[in-house]
This record gives structure tokens, C-alpha cells and sequence, in this order.
């Protein structure tokens, strides 16, 4: 199979590898895949509390090497963004960004995922941590 | 040294040489019609096919005319299995073989069962060998066939052809092997062995694609087959169609190559083999050997590297050219039945890479493949959240994954 040029960047000088300290109540962790299905990708984001902005975002993928783009791309887009604007990323614009062919697509599908997972565990810690916040908002 | 490095000689091989150099004649000069009877053109042709018939013979044991030539060894295994369901269907209609076939086979039994034929699809230990005791508990009085390959094409791993082909001498019961990975590279003596069918094929052993053939035992006991393709009764009636002569001959220059050079090759290949082993495990932790080690081909290595997807594996190492278990590298999203069949489970499957070594491999390549394995797998590993996980003493079989 032949890989996009974008897909080949992404494998060869994967952005934001790593991990957060996922104790953290600003971190948000999403864990999605499983490896008997081949994939599982880690992806991290730290929110600064009061701006609501992704300051930093890490992956870890166990997978081909589309679902490392897809991921590292996640990534990318991810820093900057506030959480609802990152809840915006749908696995289709991955797709078009990176040139997936249609066997492909899965890998976008779990990288949409695992950005909802981050979110979601963000703002469970959030609801859970920081309740006064959300009165005084 | 060239780039890139072929390391894929179970999926073909190149044409050796002389292989080329003994068909190109017939080509040109000597193109005849094997079965034009009357002229110097058929002689030269048919002469060349006999003398190809014989060189393929006695690599394996067998008498000229027990040689069928077919299109290659899907069209053998079609025969041979297809070719006894229908001649011996008055005996019984049960055909044994094994999970970890080759589809070849799988779909011509699947095809017959469509059709009314039983199969039984025999399980296989986690070293990827048959358990004899079960063949031999399966073998019914409606038993016209067994079929189990001599070697595996994913795992290298040898049968013990030998007690299976004794087995069915001693029940009665007609055993047929896809010879294909093993034929040129490991000693086989079809009355030793007591093969009654064998699937032969020329890539595979230095020789051109597009030819094969199949063993067809003609006494003790005399197989009988029913054609599949009707024709003008090329081959004993067996199998029609004018014969691919400058394949034929390529394929029994391949033979002669083999048995001549079979000893000096396979202690050079086993240590090509042995070392590529030695310099990954002294690399990487958590690799693993996929199949028996003990009885396999010398030329073959299937591994896993724990924590790596082999895909993304294979894209690391895109001046190598080596297969994959994973799902991903397959068109159906599905991990290699074989290694499944091992029982190792999906991840290990996902994580494996097949090297097959061959006869124009060099150590020098060796080496560059071996540390390049080691430096890709560590990056890898340095991705992988499964590898992180496991490096803080998390037991990954224990994990309730999230997935749809």
C-alpha cells in the first residue's frame, strides 16, 4: 500500500509523543483500541483551567502506521483549541488531511475517539474537582 | 550491497540464473508443441519435458511418469484434492486436513463441502504441528483423504509427514502434501515418506511462476485421479492442455539446482537464519519465535516483537521486504489464521513479521536487516503505550480495553 507524504511525516517525525501526568486535575486522559484489534492509542491533553485552552497534548499509539499519523496529527490540531472547539475534530477531517484510503478510515475513528475520551475524562475530573469553579462561571 | 533487501523467499523467489539461461532456448529456437508427434519441433520439445520430468523425479524420489505438470500448485492442490472427491466418491466422501493449510486447499475442501464432501479441518499445537493421535481418531471407514502441507508458508514449521503418510498407509486412506515451501530445501522421498500426492512449484524454489506440478504415485497404490480440466488428454488424461515447455524445463533446472546444491545451501542458509535470530534477541527484549523452532525449514524465522504493530513495523523497515501477520497488511482486517490457529492471540499475531531467507541473500544484508529491526522496534516501543504500560509492571492481559 502506498502512504501519503502527509502519513509518512507524521511516521517518520510523530509530533507530541509522550505522556502527562494523568493524576493531574487540568490532564485528561483517553485510552481507546485494544491490542487484539490491532490498534490502541493514548492520547493526553492539559487545559489551562481558567482559559479553558489545550496548553499541551501527547499520544501514544500502538498501531499501523495511519492510526500514528492520525494520532499525531490529533495532537497537533489539538494544542490551542479551546475543549469545546476541540470536540469540533471530526475523523473525517483527518481523513481528508492525511489522505487515508477507505481501509484506512477505522484509524481516524479511533483518533476521534480517543479526543472525546481525553475531553470526557477532563471534565469528569473537572465536575468532580473543581465544582466552585463551575458556580462562580 | 543493494537496496532493497529481498527477505520474502516464501512468497516467491528470484529465477536463479540458470534457470533462465536453460529455458530461453525454448523459447525461440526449440518452441514446439510437446505433443506434436511428427515433427523435429515436437521431438526437441518433448525430449526437453522428459528430461525436465526426470530432474523433478529424482529430487523427490518418484519415477518420470509420476509426474503431472499443471499450471502451478493451486491448480495441483485443486486436483489432487477435487481429482480423489470425485474418483473415489463411491468409497466415502470424507477428506481430513488441517486450520493451518493453505488457502488453496482450505477452499477447494470448503468448495467440496458446498458440494456434499464431510471435512474435518484438524486443530493444531501451539508449535503449529498436527496431533497425531488426533488424525488418527478422525480417520472413519468414509475417509478418502488426508491433505496436510509438508511445510507451513507463514511459520516454516515441518509436519511429521513421515507418521502421517504411515498413518494413512496403515488405514488405507490417500494422503496428499503441499510440498510447495519445503520441495529444494529439505531432503523428501515420497516412498519414505509415504506420499501418495505431492503439490509442486517452481517460484518457489528459483524456477518461473506460472508452472508446477503435481506427484501422482502410480504403484503401491495406484492413485487415480479425475481430471478437472477436459482437454486433449495431455498428461495420462490427467490434466489437458498443451504443456508450458520453457516453464517445464525451468522448473526442472530449478529441481537439479536443489538437489545438487541442497546441503552446501541449507547449512549457509540455517547460519544466515541462526545468526539474524541471535543479533535480534541480543537487541530486543520480549521477542518471540512463532512456531516449533526444532522442526521447521532452515531458512525460515517467524517472530514477534511484543508492543509493535507489524504494519507500522513494515513501514520502518520499507528497504526490507519481509511479510506480516497483522490485519492490517491483509485485505480483510483479519490477523493470519495461522498464527491465530497457534493460539498466541491477536496481539502477538498483529506484532509478527515472516523472514525467509534464500539462496542470494548475503550476511552482509543480514546485518543491515538485524540492526535495523532493533533501531525501528525501539521506536517504536518508545510510541507504544502498550510497551509503557507493561514497563510500569502493568499485566496487559488484566486491562478491560475500551472498544466498540
Amino acid at each position: 500500500m502506498a502512504y501519503s507524504d502527509k502519513v509518512l511525516d507524521h511516521y517518520n517525525n510523530p509530533r507530541n509523543v509522550g505522556s502527562l501526568d494523568k493524576s493531574s486535575p487540568s490532564v485528561g486522559t483517553g485510552m481507546v483500541g485494544a491490542p487484539e484489534c490491532g490498534d490502541v492509542m493514548k492520547l493526553q491533553i492539559k487545559v489551562n483551567d481558567a482559559s479553558g485552552i489545550i496548553e499541551d497534548a501527547k499520544f501514544k499509539t500502538f498501531g499501523c502506521g495511519s492510526a500514528i499519523a492520525s494520532s499525531s496529527l490529533a495532537t497537533e490540531w489539538l494544542k490551542g483549541k479551546t475543549v469545546d472547539q476541540a470536540l469540533e475534530i471530526k475523523n473525517t477531517d483527518i481523513v481528508n488531511e492525511l489522505s487515508l484510503p477507505p481501509v484506512k478510515i477505522h484509524c481516524s475513528v479511533l483518533a476521534e475517539d480517543a479526543i472525546k475520551a481525553a475531553i470526557g475524562d477532563y471534565r469528569a475530573k473537572q465536575g468532580k474537582q473543581v465544582p466552585v469553579a463551575q458556580t462562580v462561571a | 550491497m543493494k537496496l532493497p533487501i529481498y527477505l520474502d523467499n516464501h512468497a516467491t523467489t528470484r529465477v536463479d540464473p540458470r534457470v533462465v539461461d536453460a529455458m530461453l532456448p525454448y523459447f525461440t529456437e526449440h518452441f514446439g508443441n510437446a505433443a506434436s508427434r511428427n515433427h523435429e519441433f515436437g521431438w526437441e520439445a518433448e525430449q526437453a519435458v522428459d528430461k525436465a520430468r526426470k530432474q523433478i523425479a529424482d529430487l523427490i524420489g518418484a519415477t518420470s511418469k509420476e509426474i503431472i505438470f499443471t499450471s502451478g500448485a493451486t491448480e495441483s492442490d485443486n486436483l489432487a484434492i477435487k481429482g480423489v472427491a470425485e474418483m473415489y466418491a463411491e468409497k466415502g466422501n470424507h477428506i481430513i486436513t488441517a486450520v493451518t493449510e493453505h488457502k488453496a486447499v482450505l477452499d477447494t475442501c470448503k468448495k467440496l463441502e458446498k458440494n456434499g464432501a464431510r471435512v474435518t479441518y484438524l486443530p493444531v499445537m501451539g508449535d503449529g504441528l498436527i496431533d497425531l493421535e488426533m488424525l488418527k481418531e478422525a480417520i472413519t471407514d468414509k475417509t478418502i483423504l488426508v491433505s496436510i502441507m509438508y511445510a507451513n508458508n507463514e511459520l516454516g514449521v515441518i509436519q511429521p509427514i513421515r507418521e502421517i503418510g504411515k498413518l494413512c498407509r496403515e488405514r488405507g486412506v490417500l494422503f496428499h502434501t503441499d510440498g510447495v515451501q519445503a520441495i529444494g530445501k529439505v531432503p523428501i522421498d515420497v516412498n519414505k515418506d509415504n506420499i501418495d500426492m505431492m503439490s509442486i512449484s517452481a517460484h518457489k524454489m528459483y524456477g518461473p511462476k506460472g508452472v508446477g506440478a503435481l506427484y501422482v504415485r502410480r504403484r503401491n497404490p495406484r492413485v487415480q485421479i479425475t481430471a478437472q480440466i477436459d482437454g486433449g488428454g495431455h498428461e495420462r488424461g490427467m490434466r489437458s492442455g498443451t504443456l508450458n515447455v520453457p516453464g517445464i524445463v525451468g522448473l526442472g533446472e530449478a529441481c537439479e539446482l536443489c538437489n545438487r546444491e541442497m546441503e552446501t545451501e541449507t547449512v549457509r542458509l540455517r547460519n544466515l537464519r541462526d545468526r539474524l535470530r541471535a543479533k535480534l534477541e541480543a537487541g530486543l527484549d520480549e521477542v518471540y519465535i512463532n512456531g516449533s523452532m526444532e522442526h521447521r525449514l532452515p531458512h525460515s524465522l517467524n517472530m514477534s516483537f511484543a508492543y509493535v504493530e507489524g504494519e507500522s513495523l513494515l513501514m520502518g523497515i520499507n528497504d526490507i521486504a519481509v511479510s506480516s501477520g497483522s490485519a492490517c497488511t491483509s485485505a480483510t482486517l483479519e490477523p493470519s489464521y495461522v498464527l491465530k490457529a497457534l493460539g498466541v492471540g491477536d496481539d502477538v499475531a498483529h506484532s509478527s513479521i515472516r523472514f525467509g531467507i534464500g539462496r542470494f541473500n548475503t550476511e552482509e544484508e543480514i546485518d543491515y536487516v538485524a540492526d535495523k529491526l532493533v533501531d525501528v522496534v525501539k521506536k517504536l516501543r518508545e510510541l507504544s503505550p502498550l510497551y509503557e504500560m507493561a514497563q510500569e509492571g502493568i499485566d496487559l492481559s488484566t486491562v478491560s480495553w475500551a472498544h466498540d
